[in-house]
């Protein structure tokens, strides 16, 4: 496995946003997928929230109800219901998925990377899509078979790229495990994976893609949502 | 009863009441919590644009948490206020976007661990909180709003740029603009 830190990361506003919960779902699961792969990204996400917590403490305090205080003082004593948080067992995955996948991404998936609904989209690529409850912006898993390359495309809005496994190159850089790209919709771009490894991403885009290639206008057939 | 004055080294006391709660289950260090958190909890939620009943609503559930989670709490991770924060932030997104909050899992085996911390930084990091309040009451008024309103009203910078008339270049760039010398002036004064 990679053991080299990200070089390329997401937009600074991204991780402010993230940090002070503006962030849509969607994003938020690539933030947090990149920030477990970055121990960069994530001192300056504690920075972030420490600046959070100082806005908090020099807020003008306002009344809080008396009943709220008892309201809270008697749910004290209450068993703990199970909060439920959404960690998946480990038994579930593999060691393929769980060494690649890291978990805030993981436990959207559902399954094993294997098992995942595979579509092909075109010669060496596959798609599956990640399901994000209430999500509009649509976000996926995409396998690039070594040496191929995505056909070239552009986009109505954000496309914004983390590489897992592998690693793809464009017109704009290469990109490793941890890596984030963020494409906007002037880029027109054919991202390329490495010739001896496939490449795994996780993909948010904000928009549909347009495919630009001769090929890619008939596969543009195909990609709809 | 203390014999010696209290001293400006002296450890947070917020930090102390929520060890307290995770030690000995103290609900007198709960309440007094609760007195300091709560009104400005609700006031930052209320600038957000929550309405007073469900603000209050998210202040309890972030208060009943604090007392559930005060075990996890870790002052050389971050401070009681910080830890309140996220902890705030995270119901209200549950409560009001019913949205998860994907959040890190410390025991993941696909996480790049930290690089080593030094043991206990919380003292420094006190002192650079108090620097930090400093330095917002000092940025120009354009920046420390712009700031606020990224915080407060939980707005994108998109959403921003749009509100204010203006471009969101300019939005992104001011935000940087103040993020830098916040950190310039915590970082200088230490």
């Amino acid at each position: 496995m990679d053991k080299a830190t990200p070089l390329h990361h997401p937009d600074a506003d991204a991780l402010l946003e993230y940090a002070s919960g503006a962030l849509p779902e969607a994003e938020s699961v690539m933030v947090a997928t990149h920030l477990a792969l970055c121990p960069a990204c994530r001192a300056e996400v504690r920075d972030l929230e420490t600046l959070g917590g100082v806005l908090v403490e020099a807020q003008e305090p306002v009344s809080v109800g008396g009943d709220v205080l008892s309201a809270v003082m008697a749910r004290l004593d209450e068993d703990e219901p199970d909060s439920a948080p959404i960690t998946t067992t480990p038994a579930a995955f593999d060691d393929d998925t769980l060494l690649t996948v890291p978990n805030p991404l993981r436990s959207y998936l559902g399954s094993n990377l294997g098992d995942l609904k595979w579509r092909t989209r075109a010669p060496g690529i596959k798609e599956a899509s990640v399901e994000i409850p209430g999500s509009t912006v649509r976000a996926s898993m995409l396998r690039i078979a070594p040496g191929e390359s995505v056909p070239s495309h552009t986009h109505d809005g954000v496309e914004t790229t983390l590489v897992l496994k592998g690693a793809f190159s464009d017109e704009t850089g290469r990109y490793a495990r941890g890596d984030v790209a963020t494409a906007h919709d002037d880029l027109d771009h054919t991202p390329i994976a490495d010739a001896h490894e496939e490449c795994i991403c996780f993909i948010v885009v904000d928009g549909s893609l347009k495919l630009t290639s001769p090929l890619g206008r008939v596969l543009n057939l195909f990609v709809r949502p | 009863m203390e014999p010696t004055p209290a001293k400006v080294e002296d450890p947070p006391p917020h930090d102390s009441m929520i060890e307290a709660i995770a030690q000995s289950r103290d609900k007198s260090a709960f309440a007094e919590l609760f007195g300091h958190f709560a009104p400005r909890l609700k006031s930052y939620l209320l600038r957000q644009g929550t309405d007073e009943a469900m603000a209050e609503e998210v202040v309890q559930e972030a208060m009943v948490m604090v007392w559930r989670k005060a075990e996890s709490f870790d002052r050389r991770q971050a401070s009681a206020s910080t830890w309140i924060f996220t902890i705030a932030r995270n119901k209200r997104i549950d409560r009001l976007r019913r949205e998860r909050r994907p959040g890190l899992d410390p025991h993941d085996p696909a996480l790049v661990p930290d690089p080593e911390t030094p043991a206990d930084r919380s003292m420094e990091a006190t002192q650079a909180r108090a620097r930090l309040q400093d330095a917002i009451k000092n940025l120009p008024q354009e920046q420390s709003e712009l700031i606020r309103l990224a915080y407060f009203e939980e707005k994108t910078h998109g959403e921003i740029a749009a509100e204010s008339g203006l471009p969101l270049g300019t939005v992104k760039s001011r935000i940087r603009l103040a993020l830098g010398r916040l950190r310039r002036e915590v970082n200088d004064l230490g």
